[in-house]
């Protein structure tokens, strides 16, 4: 985009605030935009990102209960539950789950959580929220892209939650749904209906994400006010940047896979299919190649993990140096190693693969470059230490989920040591201890970094706190939920013990676990109050939260806290302020503070950074 | 009418809960915010440092929680060096684990906001930077080594003179084949199945498989000491033949074969006396989700000595002779191009 546009657009949304501003001081504000274009079809930022941010909420309420519904199935298979037939009906007739609605659950799990809540209510709702706001720009580069965005993630979540209520039930193989399982309608209830409703709405999302992604990237890269290089850039930027590089570069082959795989159902080619013979008889298909799909999928699934991951280090940062009073340390490490994970992202996808049979000279490139990715990864572990190392550290809410953040990236981070070394894989993979990994680096610590960036910001996004009191509690029951949860199964994968099983009362090696899933079931039950506290304390707060009365609550550097108490569209009343330093000056003013942000000039003779 | 209760409990539960909350925050307005906040501060840096010791405490008695339920030692020879390469990474990762989370937790206490304390304006340092990138790429050089030592070891080439079976799975059970007294696995199509005459659509065209066996009860029988190398693939989805006291694992792809060899130790006998379980069992596992009997997809591996294992196969009738009258012979154009491609052709020319 060309500088003149970008005036232009500024000057557009500029004058609009001023007649806003106005009005706000006479105390109506509605009375200018209708409801509709205010709160529904908006083009505003903040408001895309808090409709990212409650349809995220809604869908990981729903993606948990699943995860409890099929967590009673694990933890006590002899017992029946009639409130399950409730919500499920005849899925989970006498209280007791099918084994296909099970896995049904299982798919939708992962689905839901992966993409909807993970990729659409993390990014969506902070890149939305804070590019504009802490690069210094009145929008997106293309507000109406950006309600596009909303709107395709919107259809595409109303399709999926159809897909729910289909006859042979939605889908039911696995969020990563391999074919030939997923290609044949005679494979499983789930590859029915349910399969197509699954595909056509992951192919919306993907429109969505891109439309999206293009969208912050362009906006970072052109709309930063005057002063913004990108070297005085938040870390919150640098990693949303290039969370949006990773989806619009992975998310399109994601999209050929699904394509060739909706191709091989219903136009009879034979991508992925070859020599099948199923339910009495043989296919005429021959020459695809299964392990093709698993080729496209994973191309985009290792980006997706970072693509989940990166938001939650970029707000981790921000939030450790903040209440640290302290910059960030490393800040260039950190980008250099954010790049780095980014570009690597791209060249280990078949870790995932190992056991496929692929050959094994490939087998093990794959295994240098994997653990390749795990020396970023450190270094930035190290430069989140040494930034609270001698800091000044106050512990509130969102510094507590940040801390956290760190530890449970570090827990999930090692065992990725274990799984990337193929000789390692070949007997971990596909058991829990998978499912532990990734649960502790990208599950739990991904939606604490979430959980961080949300009480940090609340006070932005409507003006009030959050109540520290449920904060408080809703952190530690989480936490240690969390590796309650999730340690005690890395045992279960050493042991061999296969994920996606619906019952292993039958297996000799592995029903020695019963009462530990007993266990874990239980506590998963705990946290999934936990966070319906959360939820009630997020509604509750937005309307009878204590109210924020100073603009920078947290003495914080960068641009977002220089807007009103209430950003208009457009965020600043008169000209956008001017930045003349990097965001992680925490030193002393010289007025008795401990921070000087980013809009103040550099005192005579202070070099910058 | 216990549901009723339960969700008026926990609603009663979370009223409580939010009174309190609401409680402390009119509490934090009258006792003076920054009198509370430093009282917060102080008490959460307790709260994380008994975080700590509980959760190493927890570590402790989970360990010895389930340690006594892990699989025994190796059944193969392979696996035998998969588990010291484990213990060797366990080590490693261990101490990073331990020194980095006792870090984490030792600077929330040590350097929690007081009414006095400072930070101390620190914002980078390029050889600090450079000590933790070339320390953990030492450390994973030498797992990498390692790793990819072993890797190639499982899966170079089976060592001349392994005994063949064939493994092929689906929905959702697993079928075994030998190859019979010629020791060559016979021809095979997909489109000569059949569940009922003709389970792995044997070619009878190929001599090769009229002395073929096959086991349908999902046994898998080895002989201890002998090197087995395993045929893999499916009839229609993916599945996945997981040989957890083998430490082994491949997948079971249609329209690909896969292989993997590996040595068993323990005859099941042995491995019942070493266990102390008279119903120990090398069990198969499917590993890929397969459908909706995946977590049935159950196998079992016997391992005998050379012996036992002559005596079992001589009883095991050539699949063929039960077959009925002749099927179907396939197309005589298409059967030969796709045979190749099956695990049957790959393998008789391995061998
Ligand atoms: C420290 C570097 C990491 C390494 C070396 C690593 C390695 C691996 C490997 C090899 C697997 C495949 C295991 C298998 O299926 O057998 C895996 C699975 C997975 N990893 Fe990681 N990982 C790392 C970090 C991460 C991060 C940061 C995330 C997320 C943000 C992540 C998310 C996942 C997920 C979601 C899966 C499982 C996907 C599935 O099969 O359903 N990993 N990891
Ligand atoms: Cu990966
Ligand atoms: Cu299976």
């Amino acid at each position: 985009m060309s500088n003149e546009a970008t005036t232009l657009h500024a000057h557009d949304a500029h004058a609009h605030m001023d007649s806003h501003g106005h009005a706000h001081a006479h105390g109506h504000e509605h009375h200018e935009q209708h409801f509709i274009t205010k709160w529904i079809f908006s083009q505003d930022h903040k408001v895309i990102a808090k409709q990212y941010l409650i349809s995220g909420i809604i869908w990981a309420i729903i993606g948990a209960l699943f995860s409890v519904f099929f967590r009673l199935q694990l933890g006590f298979p002899d017992s029946t539950f009639p409130i399950m037939e409730k919500f499920l009906g005849h899925w989970a007739q006498g209280g007791k789950l099918t084994p296909e609605f099970y896995y049904a659950l299982v798919t939708m799990h992962g689905t839901i959580l992966v993409f909807f809540v993970l990729t659409a209510g993390l990014s969506g709702t902070f890149s939305n929220f804070l590019i504009p706001l802490q690069i210094g720009a009145r929008d997106m580069a293309s507000p109406f892209m950006n309600m596009l965005s909303y709107w395709f993630f919107f259809i595409s979540s109303v399709i999926m939650f159809a897909s729910l209520f289909v006859q042979t039930g939605p889908a039911a193989g696995g969020w990563t749904t391999y074919p030939p399982l997923s290609a044949l309608k005679e494979a499983s209830l789930g590859s029915g209906l349910g399969m197509d409703l699954w595909l056509i709405s992951m192919a919306l999302f993907v429109v969505s994400q891109l439309l999206a992604g293009l969208n912050y990237i362009t906006t970072i890269l052109n709309m930063r006010t005057k002063g913004m290089k990108m070297t005085r850039l938040p870390l919150t930027i640098w990693a949303l940047f290039f969370t949006a590089v990773l989806g619009v570069l992975s998310f399109p082959v994601l999209l050929s896979g699904f394509v060739l795989l909706i191709f091989d159902r219903h136009f009879g080619t034979s991508f992925y299919l070859s020599e099948i013979f199923i339910g009495g008889k043989a296919l005429s298909h021959i020459g695809g190649s299964a392990v093709l799909y698993q080729h496209l999928f994973w191309f985009l699934g290792h980006p997706e993990v970072y693509i989940v991951m990166l938001p939650g280090m970029g707000m981790a940062s921000e939030i450790l140096s903040t209440n640290s009073r302290k910059p960030i340390f490393g800040y260039l490490a950190m980008i250099i190693s954010l790049t780095g994970i980014t570009v690597l992202a791209f060249v280990v996808w078949a870790h995932h693969m190992f056991v496929t049979g692929m050959s094994p000279f490939l087998g093990g490139i794959f295994v240098l470059l994997t653990l390749l990715i795990a020396i970023p990864s450190a270094i930035k572990v190290f430069n989140w230490l040494t930034t609270i190392w001698k800091g000044n550290i106050r512990l509130n809410v969102p510094m507590l989920f940040a801390l956290g953040f760190v530890s449970l990236f570090i827990s999930g981070g090692l065992t990725g040591i274990f799984l990337g070394n193929s000789a390692l894989d070949l007997h971990l993979h596909d058991t829990y201890f998978v499912i532990a990994h990734f649960h502790l680096v990208m599950g739990v610590s991904a939606f604490f970094g979430m959980f961080a960036g949300i009480y940090h910001w609340f006070p932005k996004m409507f003006g009030r706190f959050m109540n520290n009191t449920l904060g408080y509690i809703h952190f530690f029951v989480t936490l240690g939920g969390a590796y309650l949860i999730f340690w005690p199964m890395h045992y279960e994968g050493f042991a061999g013990m296969p994920r996606r099983y619906y019952d292993y009362s039958a297996w000799e090696s592995f029903k020695q676990f019963s009462t530990l899933n007993h266990f874990i079931s239980t506590v998963v039950i705990i946290v999934f109050f936990a966070q319906l506290l959360f939820v009630f304390n997020f509604f509750m707060s937005i309307f009878k939260g204590r109210k924020v009365t100073s603009l920078n609550p947290w003495g914080s550097t960068t641009l977002e806290w220089t807007t009103p108490l209430h950003p208009g569209h457009g965020n600043w009343e008169g000209e956008i302020p001017t930045v003349y330093r990097w965001p992680y000056d925490f030193k002393e003013d010289g007025n008795g503070n401990d921070f000087i942000p980013q809009t103040v000039p550099l005192r005579d003779g202070e070099e910058e950074h | 009418m216990s549901g009723l209760i339960v969700t008026a409990l926990v609603i009663l539960v979370f009223i409580v809960i939010y009174q309190i909350a609401k409680a402390s925050e009119l509490a934090t307005i009258i006792r003076g915010e920054e009198n509370v906040k430093s009282q917060t501060n102080r008490l959460m840096a307790w709260l994380m440092v008994a975080f700590f010791v509980l959760g190493m405490i927890g570590i402790w008695k989970c360990h010895e929680a389930l340690i006594g339920k892990m699989l025994p030692e190796s059944a193969s020879v392979q696996g035998d060096h998969y588990d010291s390469m484990l213990i060797v990474t366990l080590i490693l990762t261990g101490f990073v684990f331990f020194v980095t989370q006792a870090l984490l937790f030792w600077f929330i206490f040590r350097y929690q906001q007081t009414e006095h304390s400072k930070a101390f304006f620190y914002s980078h340092n390029n050889k600090l930077e450079v000590l933790w990138t070339t320390v953990p790429a030492l450390a994973l050089v030498v797992l990498v080594v390692i790793g990819l030592r072993n890797w190639f070891n499982v899966t170079d080439k089976a060592p001349e003179g392994s005994m063949l079976v064939q493994v092929m799975g689906k929905q959702f059970n697993w079928l075994i084949r030998y190859p019979g007294a010629d020791g060559i696995l016979g021809k095979t199509d997909f489109r000569l199945m059949d569940d009922a005459t003709n389970v792995m659509g044997l070619d009878t065209n190929d001599i090769a498989a009229k002395d073929d066996i096959i086991v349908q009860n999902g046994e898998l029988h080895i002989v201890k000491q002998h090197n087995v190398q395993l045929v893999i693939n499916s009839r229609d989805v993916i599945h996945d033949v997981g040989l957890p006291h083998f430490r082994m694992k491949m997948d079971a792809v249609p329209g690909i074969t896969t292989t993997m060899w590996f040595t068993p130790k323990f005859t099941t006998d042995e491995m019942k006396n070493k266990t102390g379980n008279p119903d120990f069992v090398y069990e198969i596992s499917c590993d890929q989700m397969c459908g909706k009997g995946h977590y049935s997809m159950r196998g079992t591996v016997i391992v005998q000595t050379e012996n036992e294992f002559k005596e079992w196969l001589s009883k095991q009738p050539a699949y063929y002779t039960g077959m009925l009258p002749a099927p179907p012979a396939a197309p005589a154009g298409a059967a030969p191009a796709t045979a190749d491609t099956t695990g049957a052709g790959a393998v008789t020319m391995a061998h």
